[in-house]
């Protein structure tokens, strides 16, 4: 089991993924085709973009339960701006902006007020879902992107055959990955999940960075958010419901550690990848949804077990 | 009890970490452990406690030979260990740490709380301590904690109790107390193994030493007939002919100045200077407020009144941040939890002050990093294998050297040393004072706190001595003596 853990640790999640996506070829080789492969790019990139902040918050020893409700929240925000007359073009950025905006609630009762990240993010889903049900009165936004090209070009869009929420999920994952590897504010991240204290007195800006982490994945929900109102061209005030838990469950599948300072974002990436291919796989394969559950669930115990050998 | 280990032989993986090691413990007997760290004492003693298991080797208790095959084994033959970092719940209460995993249990099956309570209360009375058992461990003093890990053993009947460093966190007050309870179990038969790496308590205290160097049995040595530099060239393996080199510099510009610093309940009105290449110790009891005036001075805690001056102006330091800018480095006194983050690389550890100095368009210049840090080490000597492994992974003046290095690569023209020499062993405590001499010449400014005065009377230019939250009395070196500054650390001489 040691020897497993290590194995894991070295060449990552990356195993997990090729030997599912074998299983999964072997039982149906309807799986392995391109077209496919793009449609579980699409699918994951959902989650996907809330993971990648994800691992920010919980890369410096923190969490975002608000995330599926900044999602829930921003795509009705959106909803109700296009059927109310606002470009699209407009709106995106304005929806982005509110994402972030949340994000910086969350961030400054955790940095500044040094609250604990689970409680207030726990408080401020609550929160912000009920801010969704007051602007919507309970009632989904529908026909959004009827007269908007844009935010139909999020969902439905490609360039050069590959699908737009790909490219988006690709080119997030590539830049915040920069961030996180080749800046000051990227290792500071790492540094206070490793030990805030430690990083504090060595004149990191701890709180700045502690708040913008969840400013980063308040923005990622948001354009989580714009994607998934552009697919359902409808705004659901439910919309955001669960997706926290797939965020973290991908976090955690691709070897972040939850108490902080360890972990990679291309192990994100993976475990995003790994979740998207067990629901398609599964689905092609002809299991049920309830087993499908199961095994989604018994795969995240698995990396927990397998992260914590390999900790050690 | 009597213990005699010979022979030992233990290896992690292809290292081998004792080589014939041994020690010889007789009856009634206060026995030092001593050498520089990683010379194998933990690792001699955890064999001795069932923790690891020897290779080869013989144990023999009371002149029977005798294996000890787990850390229960180990506790039923009476040996105790009572580890530097306390093993006690701090939210539960003493008489539950003292029964954890061996409580006593009432014909229901259920704990029995009140018969617990009383052999604790017994026990601890047995040692001069007079608390109500149901106190929960975080609200009594580090020196009672210790008492209880005590009494702990005397409750599971001990005849062998191996402390190591225990004196590391505890007042003056509370290691006479401390002393006077061991001399007194030793009288009524207990032995002792003492692991320390303050040689004056081991000349108090001990009656035998061990000494080991690279996993080896070097010597034993009565306390009565051995000294101060036998043992040391004995543990680092050549004469260490001065203890602390020093330099002369002519101190140049003031660089700080504090008047009237106040912080209500740990200092105040607290006023000095420091000037470049210029080392100010500062000495007291622990908890006399040096540590708490560092760390307002660093920005890191905030002060009630008074003013900081750098270079002449006044200023602002409400962060670290600004502090760093400012051009002050510190080096706390707690190197686990405030200097570094030990499950992160030497590297990353040596350049996290100053990161933003290795940036291009905001992009970390990796390649120049590792430059740097590699320049440090060799110019620190900080024995690692590289820069890659896990700082956790060096000993504790390595582990030091790095946190210096971190420092030092902000160029500051301020640096506040705050213990740099605690639990670091003696070939490298003289390294880092010949740091702190180099740069003295190079015109920084210095403040070294710290507990050992000879440590402060060999290094310092000028001694402040607090005493209970107020500065006493700045001596000039040539006026400062051991006896004169425990008057004034005593709250005496005024």
């Amino acid at each position: 089991m040691e020897k497993l853990g290590s194995i894991y640790n070295r060449f990552g999640t990356i195993i997990v993924l090729l030997a599912l996506m074998l299983i999964v070829t072997i039982i149906n080789p309807q799986f392995l085709t391109m077209y496919n492969i793009l449609n579980i790019f699409k699918q994951v990139s959902i989650n996907g973009l809330i993971a990648l902040g994800m691992t920010f918050v919980i890369l410096t020893g923190g969490i975002d339960l608000s995330v599926g409700a900044i999602l829930g929240f921003s795509g009705m925000i959106l909803g109700l701006m296009i059927t109310g007359g606002t470009p699209d073009l407009l709106a995106i950025p304005a929806v982005l902006a509110i994402g972030a905006l949340l994000g910086y609630f969350n961030g400054f009762f955790i940095s500044k007020l040094k609250l604990q990240a689970f409680i207030v993010t726990l408080a401020t889903m609550t929160m912000f879902n009920g801010l969704t049900l007051i602007v919507s009165d309970g009632i989904p936004a529908s026909g959004v992107t009827k007269d908007a090209p844009v935010l139909d070009f999020f969902s439905q869009g490609s360039i050069l055959g590959i699908p737009f929420p790909m490219i988006i999920f690709v080119v997030a994952f590539l830049i915040l990955l920069i961030l996180l590897q080749n800046t000051v504010f990227g290792r500071g991240v790492y540094a206070i999940g490793g030990n805030e204290e430690v990083a504090r007195l060595s004149s990191i800006p701890t709180n700045r960075i502690k708040t913008w982490v969840y400013v980063i994945s308040g923005m990622m929900s948001a354009l989580a958010g714009v994607v998934l109102t552009s697919r359902l061209s409808s705004a659901q005030p439910t919309a955001g419901a669960g997706f926290e838990l797939d965020a973290i469950a991908a976090v955690v599948i691709g070897g972040t550690s939850l108490a902080g300072g360890r972990g990679r974002l291309f192990g994100t990436f993976i475990g995003v990848l790994i979740i998207g291919v067990l629901n398609n796989g599964l689905n092609i394969i002809g299991v049920s949804a309830f087993f499908q559950q199961f095994i989604k669930g018994l795969v995240i115990l698995l990396a927990v077990i397998l992260d914590r050998k390999s900790a050690r | 009890m009597e213990i005699r280990m010979t022979d030992i032989n233990k290896s992690f993986g292809d290292v081998q970490v004792l080589k014939n090691a041994g020690v010889h413990v007789k009856e009634k007997e206060i026995h030092a452990l001593m050498g520089e760290n990683g010379a194998g004492k933990s690792t001699l003693m955890k064999i001795l406690t069932g923790v690891y298991m020897k290779d080869s080797g013989k144990i023999e208790i009371n002149g029977e030979v005798q294996e000890i095959e787990s850390i229960r084994d180990g506790e039923n033959k009476g040996i105790a260990f009572i580890h530097q970092e306390l093993n006690v719940l701090n939210e539960m209460s003493i008489v539950d740490n003292m029964f954890l995993g061996k409580e006593i249990k009432n014909k229901f099956g259920l704990v029995d709380k009140t018969t617990m309570a009383k052999l604790a209360k017994e026990k601890l009375l047995l040692l001069g301590l007079d608390v109500d058992p149901n106190t929960l461990i975080k609200d009594i003093s580090v020196g009672k904690r210790q008492l209880v890990e005590i009494a702990k053993a005397l409750l599971m009947e001990a005849e062998l109790i191996i402390m190591d460093e225990p004196t590391a966190a505890l007042t003056d007050k509370e290691i006479d107390l401390l002393f006077k309870i061991i001399r007194d179990l030793k009288e009524k038969g207990v032995s002792f193994v003492y692991i320390s790496h303050r040689m004056e308590e081991i000349f108090e205290l001990c009656d035998e030493i061990t000494i080991m160097r690279d996993g080896e049995f070097i010597g034993q040595k009565t306390i009565a007939e051995t000294n101060f530099d036998e043992i040391v060239s004995m543990m680092v393996g050549y004469d260490l002919d001065d203890r602390f080199p020093r330099v002369d510099v002519e101190p140049g510009e003031v660089v700080l100045s504090v008047k009237e610093l106040t912080h209500k309940g740990k200092f105040e009105d607290i006023n000095f200077e420091v000037r470049e290449g210029e080392v100010l110790g500062f000495s007291g009891l622990m908890g006399s407020g040096r540590t708490e005036i560092m760390h307002a001075i660093f920005g890191n805690i905030p002060f009630d009144s008074g003013t900081v001056y750098i270079n002449q102006k006044e200023v602002k330091i409400n962060s670290p941040i600004v502090a760093q800018r400012l051009g002050i480095g510190f080096i706390t006194e707690d190197r686990k939890n405030e200097g570094l983050i030990l499950s992160f690389s030497v590297a990353e550890n040596t350049v996290m002050p100053s990161l933003r100095t290795f940036t291009k368009n905001k992009l970390i210049q990796k390649g120049q990093i590792s430059e740097v840090v590699a320049e440090y080490i060799r110019k620190l000597n900080v024995r690692t294998p590289n820069q890659t492994i896990n700082v956790g992974n060096l000993s504790g003046g390595n582990q030091q050297k790095v946190v210096i290095a971190k420092w030092l690569i902000t160029k500051p023209k301020l640096l506040i040393l705050d213990e740099p020499t605690r639990g670091v062993d003696v070939g490298a405590k003289k390294e880092i004072y010949e740091i702190i001499n180099e740069l003295k010449k190079e015109g920084v400014a210095l403040i070294v706190v710290s507990s050992e005065l000879p440590e402060v009377l060999g290094i310092s230019d000028r001694i402040a001595v607090m005493h209970e939250g107020k500065l006493k009395k700045i001596f000039d070196i040539k006026e400062a003596t051991q006896e004169k500054i425990m008057e004034y650390a005593t709250g005496g001489g005024v």
